[in-house]
């Protein structure tokens, strides 16, 4: 049986030191890793040569301001009601957030689920509700199901904003920047039980180790260990550490109804710039429900990221969140200057909550 | 009596009259002459304290807007080291409120302050427009008497000293949280309010040292104890395994990524004693029916003042005080 997690813990410990033979970085994708790591107080347990960077794992934080400012100006239309998750609410656009329109009397309510965004439309046949569709493949199979289930009970006062982001091709691009050093990923468990462990393989192909992992503390130590064996014996494969929860083959049905709704297209993150392919956008057959289309709106272009912002740099892992200047001193959660203090799994945010450390 | 609250029964006419009369003398007990001032026996020294009440839901699981301001009164007085003695409460009622709604609450105010041993001597009521208040709200102030020679300060911890919490944590933020937002959980968690009036005496008598003592409430366990290291110039650690926290509102938090020991509890002590004296002071607190969940959860050591967490796994991270409420996480 199982003995107890601390002495697990320790053993992945007395793992890791002895694995190590050389500066690593690696990345944790996930901010819902970030989080994990900060909150088990794990960094203060890993050997001195092992950097943990974060990367841009966080699908509130990679929202360019323009889409922000578009989803402010659509709330601000006559007879559109905003249905959003609770994340964006605070994240500063170019001009201004939704909390910020909210308060001046703009129509924006927070949901849950996107199934509670199209009851909304449900209960107000004269309004338009517009979506903002802020996700990973984790989030987007459900929302692509409620295109579907809006489409199948012909309400038609429901529509998205497609925010989507794709995280393989996005990880790809960082690897390929001359700018990054990324030793080996710590892969999204949540992305990966959707997406399989394939996608990851061109990246191992460039001689990136990958470790599909979970996110209880002991999994993402073991992770790591895992990742700093491969590096350390100059090894590069994509392994699952969380195959109890990740089949290598993903979820096909929740796959296949993204696939149906959704086609890939170029996709602009905050701070990073554009990344081909890492979008998605609604097929012809769902065209209907775009609310680009739907509730077209003017948003003059706004500059991508407030000045001296630093989340560009920490999303690419090439700062670590208190190297920021504005880091806990202009920035902090209560008034967030940029994308990454906001949202709750950001890195800045995980940061500033666990201590800075 | 009239099923709804009118803007009359606030006017000081007859309407009022029937209302002080029917609701509130009804359940608080009627002197037999209204005074514009309760005149009451009095102590050498006091304790004197007030606080507002305007929980959403005003019925939760485990209590209502009633219980908790006499609960949370009682309880600042209480963890002083005072004997609460008198409360007073006001009232401010939206027009439409349902009178049976009214009575609910005061009903569940005389039977906590029954449990807590205190009387309430003097109240008032003021009604208000529709949408004005969301429903009612409740003021008390407390009056407790507190023994010679007694001194507790939370500027009085000493390295060393030992930290105790009263029983498991967070109970009452998650249930009121769960109980208004719903999220589709279903559980059977209920608030922990609750007056601690006894058990803070039952402590004291095992533990005449204890430094200090704080009732965890907004905030939470951390907020607190981070108002503690500051006011005595301490640093102190705690052991997360060994602070009790309920499955359910583990599981409720893990879920929505909120932190429980940031969620408000509403009948826990947090004691800070002396290390000779930290055995007697869990016992006591285990042994009595609020306090059986109790634990020894860390130590003070030297400055700076900061809150160090040990984490189940061998991990140190420093805890640091929330900006402002915990908003559930969404993706």
């Amino acid at each position: 049986m199982t003995p107890d997690p601390r002495a697990r813990a320790e053993a992945l410990y007395a793992r890791i030191g002895a694995a190590l033979t050389r500066p690593t970085a690696l990345m944790e994708v996930c901010g819902t890793h970030t989080m994990a790591i900060g909150r088990h107080g794990l960094r203060s347990r890993l050997p001195a040569g092992l950097r943990l960077i974060s990367g841009p794992g966080c699908p509130v934080c990679v929202t360019p301001a323009s889409d922000v400012d578009r989803a402010i100006a659509m709330a601000r239309e006559p007879g559109v009601i905003l249905a959003t998750f609770g994340d964006m609410l605070r994240v500063p656009g170019g001009h201004g957030s939704l909390a910020g329109a909210r308060a001046e009397g703009a129509a924006v309510r927070v949901v849950y689920s996107p199934m509670e965004a199209l009851a909304l439309a449900r209960g107000a046949p004269g309004k338009t509700v517009v979506f903002v569709g802020i996700g990973f493949e984790t989030t987007c199979p459900t929302i692509a199901a409620t295109m579907v289930r809006a489409q199948r009970e012909g309400v038609d006062n429901f529509c998205v904003l497609p925010c989507f982001k794709l995280v393989p091709p996005a990880m790809e691009a960082l690897v390929a920047s001359p700018v990054t050093k990324i030793d080996g990923f710590i892969c999204p468990g949540h992305v990966s039980a959707l997406i399989g462990i394939a996608p990851y393989e061109p990246l191992a192909a460039r001689g990136v180790p990958c470790v599909v992992t979970g996110f209880e503390a002991l999994d993402i130590l073991e992770g790591i260990a895992m990742l700093v064996e491969q590096v350390s014996a100059g090894v590069a494969r994509v392994e699952n550490q969380y195959a109890r929860a990740v089949p290598a083959v993903g979820n096909p049905v929740a796959m296949g109804l993204l696939h149906q709704v959704f086609a890939p297209c170029d996709a602009a993150w905050r701070g990073i710039g554009t990344l081909p392919g890492t979008g998605l956008t609604p097929r012809p057959e769902f065209a209907s429900m775009d609310a680009r289309t739907r509730v077209p709106v003017a948003v003059p272009p706004p500059a991508d990221l407030p000045k001296g912002c630093a989340c560009g740099q920490v999303m690419l892992g090439l700062l670590l969140p208190p190297e920021c200047p504005l880091f806990g001193r202009g920035c902090t959660p209560a008034h967030p200057v940029g994308p990454c203090m906001v949202s709750s799994e950001g890195a800045c945010a995980a940061y500033h909550k666990y201590g800075g450390a | 009596m009239d099923a709804r609250i009118l803007l009359d029964h606030g006017e000081g006419g007859a309407a009022s009259a029937r209302l002080v009369r029917e609701v509130f003398l009804a359940h608080l007990g009627a002197p037999a002459v209204l005074e514009d001032a309760a005149v009451v026996e009095g102590g050498a020294r006091l304790a004197l304290t007030t606080d507002s009440f305007v929980v959403r839901p005003r019925f939760f699981p485990g209590g209502d807007v009633g219980k908790l301001a006499v609960c949370g009164t009682v309880n600042d007085l209480a963890v002083m080291g005072a004997v609460p003695r008198y409360l007073t409460c006001g009232f401010i009622l939206e027009e439409g409120l349902p009178v049976a709604d009214l009575e609910r609450v005061v009903a569940s105010m005389a039977a906590a302050a029954r449990e807590a041993g205190v009387s309430i001597v003097a109240g008032d009521t003021k009604v208000v427009g529709h949408g004005e208040v969301d429903g009612l709200f409740v003021n008390t102030s407390g009056v407790g008497f507190v023994p010679a020679g007694r001194a507790l300060s939370a500027g009085a911890c000493r390295p060393g000293d030992a930290i105790l919490v009263s029983g498991p944590v967070g109970d009452h933020g998650t249930a009121v949280m769960l109980a208004r937002e719903g999220f589709g959980l279903e559980t059977d968690l209920v608030s922990d309010c609750q007056p601690l009036a006894d058990l803070a005496a039952a402590l004291l008598a095992a533990a005449p040292g204890t430094r200090c003592m704080r009732d965890p409430t907004r905030g939470g366990l951390a907020t607190t104890m981070l108002e503690l290291c500051e006011a005595s110039r301490v640093g102190m650690a705690i052991r997360e395994p060994a602070i009790p926290v309920r499955r359910q509102v583990r599981a409720a938090c893990d879920l929505l990524g909120l932190d429980p020991l940031f969620v408000a509890c509403e009948g826990r002590l947090i004691a800070v004693v002396p290390p000779a004296e930290a055995g007697a002071a869990l016992a006591a607190l285990q042994a009595h029916p609020r306090g059986s969940g109790a634990a020894h959860i860390g130590a003070v050591g030297a400055g700076p003042a900061r809150l160090v967490l040990e984490t189940a796994l061998g991990g140190r991270r420093p805890l640091v005080a929330l900006e402002g409420a915990q908003l559930p996480r969404i993706c």
